[in-house]
């Protein structure tokens, strides 16, 4: 469905992401894991074409998209759930989830869809009218990732979907994944630091490290691989 | 202020106590001015001690007024301490569940009361039909400009209440507008209705040009680089003579046109009247239909946050040029009305204090609310008007007013009409059975 052949990314001098190539096929679940500064956001920005890359090729359904702006390919289906969830303070909880399905004009279908987003999370339907900035961290997260749904997307990125939240909720948030995964078969890239939990619902896995990608595998062989546990699965 | 709030001063004593420093302070101050007097024919200088008193017990008592007045505004602090957030919701109203301010509530009893709202509307309605029937030339004459403040306050309103692009060369789209149809008039003898659509658009052209260049910018460096444009397009009309007569300015501009029937002075204001009355109309409709649209979510949400909006797919580049363009076009329209009002227009006309006093009437008015910004264009360009009695004071009366609204009323005269606007409209949106 993805493929990202040899991709390099500079922010003005300094590189970022030194030849990274990835693919990720309809309906998986990817974790993307690595340091900080390792590139993982950046590898997201790139394919959302919020960084073009400098050299290098994105292909998204067998078409070349590594020259489209940001919003031809949001269009297309790639949707990202920016890190620190981004959602807007001053609009409503509706309004945040309405900004989402900002290019369908599919009235109906957006509506069920926000049926849907209220339905897995009951919380934000009781506080449709609350102001974002007004919900708690964990709410907040749960309206980015509705916001995202409502996108309708055939891809989902998600940046750090657990910044910042209690473990309590970081289960849940990862049990929706999941379940998001499941229900409509969209394909989900998902960048995480806590890698244990993003393995544990991957299909695979990659590690980035200093903006190369340094090992690939289906995720079961990550957990057990030494150099991901000493380095990322906090040791033993 | 939404964020911190500085520690309360329970105590009088504290209180009196520093009424007392800022007495002693303005004493310090105003010394020299206030005090010491030389007349230089004299060659003496003459001490006037009794004026030091006045200023001392003046400040004591306006800063202990004020002390009290800012605590009463505060409200009783020991009860919500508890809740800090409570606190801070009230006041920029962020609280959308509990209590009703007094502005939403009035907000809520116009929207359920259709029979006084009908009741307003026509009420309003025969009150500006009349009004220049009923009121001098003059007074007409200066309404025309209230409204025309009123047409540029909501078209800035789009860049900076909206789209959150803080504009501070606003007047050099107002100035094209102006000088479109003065020199397309004194050249080539085009007439007002040719020239406002065209200045209007000439305008929005403008507003691309000087979008283009500041698309990546925002907030402090925006605000400096489009300084700098209303500036240069003033200069430009100031030193290039072949071009725009520079300083002396156009003359004898034609009124609108009136299809050949003859109007004196009376009848071409009261006639102007109306055309703008009916435009300023025009522009309420379509800025509230503007705000409610596609493109107006956008420019809230691009305010809010520029990379969840690219995440959201939406244009960034698109919808903040639609911004400029919008925004300019409005003063495109009144640059024109301008010179067809004043018959004469010279650079003069187009300083950064027209920037500076429009800004004022988005800031005072309320950022993004329509009544508002009416309403801060009416108190901005009528209270001075009104306050020549006090002739020289009058800046001094409009400056403390500024302050004390923005001090009591930090979300502007009318703020967050938007939000509750929407919240009624949208209430029943996901509440399916």
């Amino acid at each position: 469905m993805l493929e990202v052949r040899d991709i390099r990314t500079f922010y003005g001098a300094i590189q970022a992401l030194k030849g990274v190539s990835i693919w990720v096929t309809e309906g998986e679940i990817v974790a993307l894991i690595g340091a900080n500064g390792a590139g993982k956001s950046t590898l997201l920005m790139t394919i959302c074409g919020v960084v073009p890359p400098r050299s290098g090729e994105i292909l998204f359904m067998g078409n070349p998209i590594q020259n489209l702006s940001p919003d031809r390919i949001f269009s297309l289906g790639i949707v990202q759930v920016p890190e620190g969830r981004r959602i807007f303070p001053l609009l409503t909880v509706q309004e945040n989830l309405d900004m989402g399905a900002y290019l369908r004009n599919d009235k109906g279908a957006v509506r069920s869809d926000m049926e849907y987003v209220f339905s897995i999370f009951p919380r934000l339907a009781e506080r449709r009218r609350q102001l974002g900035g007004t919900l708690s961290g964990g709410e907040q997260q749960m309206l980015a990732l509705s916001r995202g749904l409502m996108a309708r997307p055939r891809m989902l990125l998600l940046d750090e979907p657990s910044l910042g939240l209690a473990p309590v909720l970081v289960a849940t948030i990862f049990d929706t994944i999941r379940h998001i995964n499941r229900d409509n078969s969209t394909t989900l890239l998902l960048v995480e630091q806590k890698a244990a939990m993003a393995l544990h619902i991957a299909g695979r896995g990659y590690v980035l490290e200093n903006g190369t990608i340094k090992l690939q595998d289906i995720a079961d062989q990550l957990l057990c691989n030494k150099e991901v546990k000493s380095a990322y699965l906090g040791g033993s | 202020m939404p964020y911190g709030r500085r520690a309360p001063i329970t105590q009088k004593g504290g209180k009196i106590l520093r009424s007392f420093g800022v007495a002693l302070w303005f004493m310090f101050l105003t010394f020299p001015i206030m005090v010491i007097k030389i007349s230089p024919l004299e060659k003496n200088i003459e001490w006037r001690w009794g004026r030091m008193i006045y200023v001392g017990a003046g400040a004591f008592v306006l800063s202990l007024l004020w002390r009290y007045v800012i605590e009463q505004k505060r409200g009783p602090i020991p009860k919500e301490e508890a809740d800090p957030l409570k606190v801070d919701t009230k006041d920029t109203g962020w609280n959308r569940g509990g209590s009703h301010s007094l502005q939403e509530r009035l907000a809520i009893f116009f929207h359920k009361n259709k029979k006084f709202r009908i009741l307003t509307f026509t009420g309003l309605f025969f009150i500006i039909a009349a009004f220049p029937f009923v009121f001098s030339t003059y007074q007409t004459s200066i309404i025309i400009t209230a409204l025309m403040y009123v047409m540029l306050g909501l078209g800035l309103n789009i860049v900076v209440g909206l789209a959150g692009l803080l504009d501070l060369g606003y007047v050099a789209f107002y100035a094209s507008g102006a000088y479109f149809y003065a020199l397309m008039n004194h050249h080539f003898g085009l007439g007002f209705w040719a020239a406002l659509p065209m200045a209007g658009a000439l305008a929005a052209i403008m507003g691309l040009l000087l979008g283009f260049p500041v698309l990546r910018l925002r907030g402090d460096y925006l605000a400096i680089v489009t300084l700098g444009f209303g500036e240069i397009i003033r200069l430009v009309l100031e030193n290039w003579n072949e071009f725009s007569l520079g300083p002396s300015g156009i003359a004898r501009i034609d009124r609108p046109g009136t299809l050949g029937i003859d109007f004196d002075l009376r009848d071409h204001t009261v006639y102007l009247y109306y055309i703008v009355v009916v435009l300023v109309a025009f522009t309420i409709i379509v800025v509230s239909r503007l705000r409610n649209s596609r493109i107006g979510r956008a420019w809230i949400a691009l305010r809010e946050d520029e990379v969840a909006c690219q995440a959201m797919g939406i244009d960034k580049t698109k919808t903040k040029l639609t911004a400029f363009a919008l925004g300019a076009t409005w003063a495109g329209f009144v640059g024109c009305i301008l010179a067809a009002k004043t018959t004469f227009i010279n650079p003069a006309s187009f300083t950064f204090m027209e920037s500076a006093i429009i800004l004022s009437i988005v800031v005072l008015g309320g950022m993004g609310s329509i009544f508002g910004i009416i309403l801060g264009a009416l108190v901005l360009i009528l209270l001075p008007e009104y306050l020549r009695a006090f002739s020289e004071y009058r800046m001094l009366v409009f400056g403390a007013s500024m302050v004390i609204i923005m001090v009591f009323r930090p979300q502007g005269i009318i703020g967050g009409t938007r939000k509750r606007h929407e919240f009624h409209v949208k209430e029943p949106t996901g509440e399916k059975p």
